[in-house]
């Protein structure tokens, strides 16, 4: 199998502390990783230390299979970077920007004049090709930066929070051209706070917390990974809520999830006989409920308990 | 170990050695060229920037001249008009040398300097690329500068192939002085910053200097101040390329104050330039 993106026991440091600490990664060619991460998990400096903008402290990683700190010249050959950081120059034009870059990857003006256009046409910028940038609307600036981010045909995309501050409908836009840039066969590593986007978007996942992988695996797996499924149930009267979170907590061993505004509460359990179980308890305290069964959790959840996990280092071999 | 949901074997995967591909100085200066591109347009664009460099020096000419000109040069404007000339010149290359430093550090904080850094261009390409852009913008504020001054009756007085020599010097002299402003716009926080840390500095070089009074009507601290001051002793090479006199002496003082801040600087400046860029 050939990787697009490979990293090994990634290690950045910054005086005493890590910012990353052993990240592995392996992306096959032609798909969507999603990189998923509370702030300061390590997403971004993983991204720049894969995009040759960072040197590890620690460990290696290749892209193409060319060493990104051996070899960056051709890495950079290799990758497209969008993100908080890489970004466009304001003072210019959507349209000088697009051409200033394709001069640098060595068009002639010509070629780099109708790169630019094509670009702009596929992101729906020709209107506001000299207009500029300042006026841009937040979903116009990520296509902005999207599409200089793909002057040089990039065989490997780095998105870096694409959607961040977006409103759904410009969300959704920017979701079908990473789906279109994936069917031409383009790598992409996606990092993301929104478990939807990498859910929407993502073959597989890693989930990084305080600078470690803590999972990784298809959205499907990882949901099915804590624990099987989750039973949630609601009792008629929110009075109640206390005594069925004591019985779920005898039944499971886990303190329940509470939504005190919905009267829901859930916990995450394998065992297929605890609902029976539950009903005969709150049929013996005579409590009656609105809801009850069971669902595979959702990637929220999962994060929640892959995150949780780890701050108590309470490490879980894997499947 | 981090967990892994599917166990999968190590394969290392040896790939066929090939050298690490480096960027050529001929391809390092067609970037660098494009980027200069970037900075004429950025200065066509942004008519504050411009306005910066060119209406300084020709409110101090206009002001310098016809306002104090009359008290300075005892009532003789056209002989303050020689003598202020060059030494504004001075003053409008050395106050547009902060330039780069805001720029670069624009650049920097923004994230554009990260997308250039992520494409297979050559590291000093931007800096290379600032550096052209600030010659011409150096070259367009003297081009206005001496456009009004010949209006204003002042006159090349040893020849006219004098003044491109004069000019050559003085380009070599605001490169030679843009370090420190590259410095300081690798090391500081935000453009802001750089330009006012620049100002502060520049204003004691331009003024405690011989560009508007003869040092002789100093007191005597700062006369010793403004004779060996670098804005001063490169407007006496000026004033003796342009209007006649000693130029060897002021010539060879220039050149010792632009290796002087070169040789501190540029390694400075280079190094946090890399840190920046690393």
């Amino acid at each position: 199998m050939s990787y697009a993106i490979r990293a090994e026991g990634l290690i950045k440091r910054y005086g005493d502390v890590f910012a990353l600490n052993g990240v592995d990664l392996e992306v096959p060619a032609g798909t969507v990783v999603g990189v998923l991460g509370p702030n300061g998990a390590g997403k971004t400096t993983t991204v720049r230390i894969l995009a040759t903008l960072l040197r590890p402290d620690g460990g290696r990683a290749t892209i193409g299979g060319h060493d990104v700190v051996g070899d960056p010249v051709r890495v950079r050959g290799l990758i497209g970077l969008t993100g908080q950081y890489a970004s466009v120059d304001e003072t210019l034009s959507a349209v000088e920007n697009l051409v200033l870059l394709g001069r640098l990857l060595d068009l002639s003006g010509r070629q780099a004049r109708a790169r630019a256009m094509e670009l702009l046409e596929r992101f729906e910028l020709t209107d506001a090709a000299t207009r500029p940038i300042a006026t841009f609307s937040g979903g116009m600036r990520r296509r902005l930066d999207l599409a200089a981010s793909l002057i040089g045909r990039p065989r490997v995309l780095f998105l870096d929070e694409p959607t961040t501050g977006l409103d759904p409908q410009a969300r959704n836009g920017l979701w079908d051209v990473v789906r279109g840039l994936v069917l031409d066969g383009t790598t992409v590593l996606l990092t993301t706070q929104y478990l939807e986007e990498a859910d929407q978007l993502a073959d597989r996942i890693t989930v990084i917390d305080q600078g470690r992988v803590v999972a990784e695996g298809r959205p499907g797996d990882l949901k099915r990974r804590i624990g099987g499924q989750i039973l949630h149930v609601r009792p008629t009267l929110t009075t109640d809520m206390d005594a069925v979170a004591g019985m779920l907590t005898q039944l499971t061993d886990a303190t329940p999830d509470r939504d005190d505004n919905t009267g829901v509460m859930a916990v995450p359990t394998a065992d297929p006989m605890l609902v029976s179980a539950l009903v005969r308890r709150l049929d013996a305290a005579g409590i009656t409920v609105d809801e009850l069964g069971l669902r595979l959790p959702s990637l929220d959840e999962v994060f929640l308990a892959m995150t949780r996990q780890n701050t108590h280092s309470t490490e879980r071999t894997p499947a | 170990m981090t967990a892994s949901a599917i166990a999968q074997p190590h394969t290392p995967r040896v790939a066929a050695y090939t050298a690490p591909l480096r960027i050529g100085p001929l391809r390092a200066a067609g970037h660098g060229l494009a980027l200069a591109g970037r900075g004429v347009t950025k200065l066509r664009k942004s008519p504050a920037m411009l306005a910066d460099v060119i209406l300084t020096p020709v409110v101090f000419l206009l002001m310098f001249v016809y306002l104090f000109g009359g008290a300075i040069g005892g009532g003789d404007i056209d002989a303050y008009l020689q003598t202020v000339v060059p030494g504004i010149m001075v003053m409008t290359v050395f106050q547009a040398s902060i330039g780069i430093g805001v720029s670069l550090n624009a650049d920097a904080s923004t994230g554009v300097f990260d997308r250039f850094r992520s494409m297979p261009i050559a590291r000093s390409a931007p800096l290379i690329g600032a550096v052209l852009a600030d010659l011409v913008r150096y070259l367009v504020a003297l081009t206005v500068l001496l456009a009004l001054a010949f209006a204003m009756g002042y006159r090349v007085q040893t020849s006219l192939a004098a003044l491109p020599v004069a000019i050559g010097v003085l380009l070599a002299f605001g490169l030679s002085f843009s370090w420190i402003s590259v410095f300081l716009g690798m090391l500081v926080k935000s453009p802001g910053a750089v330009q006012g840390i620049m100002t502060i500095l520049i204003l004691p070089l331009t003024f405690a200097s011989n560009v508007f009074v003869p040092s002789q009507t100093m007191p005597g601290w700062l006369q010793a101040w403004s004779n060996v001051n670098p804005v001063s002793v490169m407007s006496e090479t000026l004033r003796g390329l342009m209007n006649g006199g000693e130029v060897i002496g002021p010539l060879l003082g220039s050149l010792a104050w632009m290796v002087g801040v070169i040789v501190v600087f540029f390694p400075l400046a280079m190094r946090s330039y890399r840190k920046n860029a690393a």
